[in-house]
């Protein structure tokens, strides 16, 4: 296996773009990815494309043969990936894969979803595909009411509060203020996100995740050529992924996600570090009890402490250690193929210092924690600067 | 678009689960599971499947109101939708109906009945299977 750095990131606003589709959104991602890599485009191998549900939402599918022909890279392969809202960490782990096997030397991996296209009852149904469809989904349950079930639990056997969970919408709402590609580009307050009308209690609309637009794009190369294309490449010093069960319900606990702790015992083993080893991470917080579980489950935080953990701010940007510093998937949005991809750009910016106003000083080693569905697949990478 | 492209073929198969809570038990491990499933986590190639039909009784495991219904629930909304776990072991994810919102809280016993879940459209099918609700 050969070391796989990233020499080229980039993404576009994301947001409620109806003046660009789809296509016009990655094939901006992935230039600019290209750009920033210092490449013209002839060095790339191939093309891994995550996006979950361009069939229901654009009525396309076939997309990464439309990306390789919109970015100007046929022939060369172009492969989708998918797994729910894990497509983009799960792409960038199947190009990660690519190259450190060795058949290709430069990919590209890119996110994408267009959300807005169609109204949103629609884009919520789409979205519960990433469910069981049968036996969740056909009985009215929605990805809100799945992650409420959660939040109910994680209330009932450890005292977490709505206002803690609140607390994480607050955060990256104001970690989003100061990321200008962010949906959202405003503080709120707790009070805000009380009295922001109920979606599925105990979660509200502010704790919830937005349906966005949107595309980011990384390159990928081996680390020894890395120096050909940038100064500052940022390792993957590990990649690692993990399954649970489709549907919530078949699972022991309700307060934990299985495949989260899986693979980070895998990835934590395959870099040699632990959790306090991280210094900035992007979680997956689809909602606001995503990111308190996410903690725990990440080895951050004890069990039943992640509630404790935000309202003493030990994650805030200024805290013990910074989570969803790009706003999060609740404030910088979600759209849902690009999240994955989206994460690791934010990371490499951090890593590289070029974060701005909300840059973690000295920043060494990051993570992004992506999942899929309510925790059927999580996958996970750790990076590292290598300048 | 309703909550999930159906056809009919695939309404009837699971006639037996959504209507008659039928699942599996592994010979092997004792293990049972709802709905069908032909090969057991536990055991796999070990595992031997048989079918067993559930009491229908159980308890809420944990519940949410939702307000925010998906295309083709939106009379119903608000409802509730909970984890119920079966007196036999395994969950299900189902709607809390005809009962007080108050009754209904983590622990509760729950018993099944037979309700219409949905419908695909004005002139498509009527899809029936279990609901819960609490026993008092």
């Amino acid at each position: 296996m050969r070391r796989v750095a990233i020499v080229g990131a980039a993404m576009t606003k994301f947001g409620e773009e109806w003046e660009r589709g789809f296509r016009e959104m990655i094939a901006e991602a992935g230039v600019k990815a290209i750009e920033d890599a210092n490449m013209s485009g002839k060095e790339i191998d191939a093309i891994y494309g995550g996006t979950m549900a361009a069939g229901r939402l654009i009525g396309q599918e076939h997309i990464t043969a439309l990306i390789a022909d919109y970015m100007g890279l046929n022939p060369i392969p172009a492969t989708r990936v998918e797994a729910a809202c894990a497509s983009g960490g799960v792409a960038l782990r199947t190009g990660y894969l690519a190259v450190a096997s060795g058949l290709h030397d430069v990919v590209v991996v890119g996110g994408v979803e267009k959300m807005t296209d169609v109204p949103v009852g629609d884009a919520t149904v789409a979205l519960g595909g990433a469910g069981d469809q049968e036996w969740e989904l056909f009985m009215g349950a929605t990805f809100p009411a799945l992650y409420a079930l959660m939040a109910r639990r994680h209330m009932h056997e450890f005292g977490t509060t709505e206002e803690q969970m609140a607390m994480v919408a607050v955060k990256n709402h104001y970690n989003a203020s100061k990321n200008p590609y962010a949906h959202f580009q405003k503080r709120i307050t707790v009070r805000d996100v009380m009295k922001s009308r109920k979606v599925a209690s105990p979660l509200k609309l502010f704790d919830c995740s937005p349906i966005t637009d949107g595309a980011a794009a990384v390159i990928l190369a081996p680390l020894e050529k890395a120096g050909k294309y940038t100064d500052t490449p940022v390792e993957i010093i590990a990649s690692a992924q993990a399954s649970d069960t489709l549907a919530l319900h078949h699972r022991k606990s309700l307060t934990t996600l299985n495949a989260t702790v899986e693979a980070a015992r895998k990835a934590y083993g395959m870099a040699k570090m632990k959790p306090n080893d991280i210094d900035v991470c992007e979680v997956h917080d689809c909602f606001t009890i995503a990111e308190i579980i996410a903690y725990e489950d990440l080895g951050f935080f004890k069990k039943g402490k992640g509630g404790k953990a935000i309202e003493d701010g030990e994650t805030a940007l200024d805290g013990r250690i910074p989570v969803n510093t790009s706003g999060g998937l609740k404030g910088c949005g979600h759209p849902v193929g690009a999240t994955g991809v989206k994460q690791a750009v934010e990371i490499t910016w951090q890593l590289r210092g070029e974060a701005k106003d909300r840059q973690v000083k000295g920043a060494e080693v990051g993570m992004t924690h992506n999942v899929g569905g309510s925790g059927a697949t999580c996958v996970i990478h750790i990076m590292r600067r290598a300048d | 678009m309703s909550s999930q492209t159906v056809g009919l073929p695939l309404a009837w198969r699971r006639i037996p689960e959504r209507y008659g809570l039928i699942g599996s038990e592994c010979q092997n491990c004792k293990t049972k599971y709802f709905p069908v499933r032909k090969i057991c986590p536990n055991c796999r190639r070990k595992g031997r499947m048989r079918e067993v039909r559930f009491s229908g009784r159980g308890k809420i495991y944990s519940y949410t109101v939702v307000h925010a219904p998906p295309t083709g629930f939106e009379l119903d909304a608000p409802y509730i939708i909970a984890i119920v776990e079966l007196e036999e072991g395994p969950k299900l994810t189902t709607q809390i109906v005809d009962c007080d919102a108050e009754d209904v809280r983590i622990g509760a016993p729950v018993r099944m009945i037979f309700r219409r879940i949905q419908e695909d459209g004005k002139e498509g099918l009527l899809h029936y299977g279990f609901k819960f609700t609490v026993v008092k």
